[in-house]
């Protein structure tokens, strides 16, 4: 069964926002409103600056879930978490309980007027009939029903964002991990080289 | 007292076996919705046209729109095209 999981290899990313634009390009994402943004981690320290692109990670158990008033979002089967726009309120509960800062409001008017939330749909589009303008409209593309994976990682330059089902690319990663040696510190070891021997011990300083 | 503390026993045991329940983990698809919400099942789309450039599988079958899209998911390492050709 497939868990639709990113994986950003902080490595490879080159902080380029190819992923950033194909997101905004693909699902007209408006002014304001980031479904996906390039973070760097230890800024201007030579040596230690690493980047990553940061979006909705689709969590198995969501807090965003777990915390709207009016129980807008659900889960698919293949582990998207999307949301009804229909049925949100704008409240921001989603915003602060979100550990990745994912939810978005859209600014309107001349007094700041919060919109309805909008957040990454792993390209899988909303409640609307899938492939139809109204789903277009409200949540951008469904590239999951015309079976395609999300536009920033098939659009990722150096295939530093992967997408898709969360085994097959923790294998892409581990397979890159295991030529270049390095890079199981970020996703932990178990991700980069897989469960291995019973009892085999991960080395220092590797995450588990 | 005898009652009383039989009462007590059944509702305490009925607790006890609560803790022992567990939560759903897998989301499960009802009548054309989930959770409450509307939606339809990316399998059970027809695949777009040639032109579109999308996987194809069989309408209503999940297990090759998941081969098709795991199929494309591996395009995205490029370790196939450079060391294994």
């Amino acid at each position: 069964m497939a868990r639709m999981k990113f994986l950003c290899d902080a490595e490879r990313c080159i902080e380029c926002n190819g992923c950033v634009t194909a997101c905004k390009n693909e699902n007209e994402v408006p002014w304001g409103v980031n479904r996906r943004r390039v973070v760097t981690i230890n800024d201007g320290v030579v040596g230690a600056e690493k980047s990553i692109s940061v979006a909705c990670m689709h969590c198995s158990d969501a807090p965003c879930m777990a915390v709207c008033p009016v129980d807008c979002f659900y889960k698919t089967e293949d582990g998207v978490v999307l949301h009804d726009k229909d049925l949100c309120i704008g409240c921001g509960y989603c915003f602060y309980a979100c550990p990745f800062g994912a939810p978005q409001f859209p600014q309107a008017g001349a007094f700041g007027l919060r919109g309805k939330m909008d957040k990454c749909t792993f390209c899988a589009g909303g409640p609307e009939a899938d492939r139809t303008e109204a789903e277009f409209k409200k949540y951008g593309r469904n590239r999951l029903a015309e079976g395609k994976l999300p536009a920033c990682a098939e659009m990722c330059s150096t295939k530093a964002l992967l997408g898709g089902d969360g085994d097959v690319i923790a294998d892409i990663y581990r397979e890159r991990v295991l030529r270049r040696g390095k890079g199981s510190e970020v996703w932990g070891w178990g991700t980069a080289y897989g469960p291995g021997k019973a009892g085999a011990q991960p080395p220092a300083g590797g995450k588990s | 007292m005898n009652r009383a503390a039989l009462g007590a026993a059944v509702i305490a045991a009925a607790f006890l076996a609560a803790g022992c329940g567990e939560a759903q983990q897998v989301t499960v698809y009802k009548q054309g919705k989930y959770q409450g919400k509307p939606d339809t099942q990316a399998w059970n789309n027809a695949p777009p046209a040639a032109e579109l450039r999308g996987s194809a599988w069989n309408k209503g079958d999940r297990s090759s729109w998941e081969t098709a899209i795991n199929q494309r998911a591996m395009g995205q390492n490029e370790d196939n095209r450079i060391y294994k050709q």
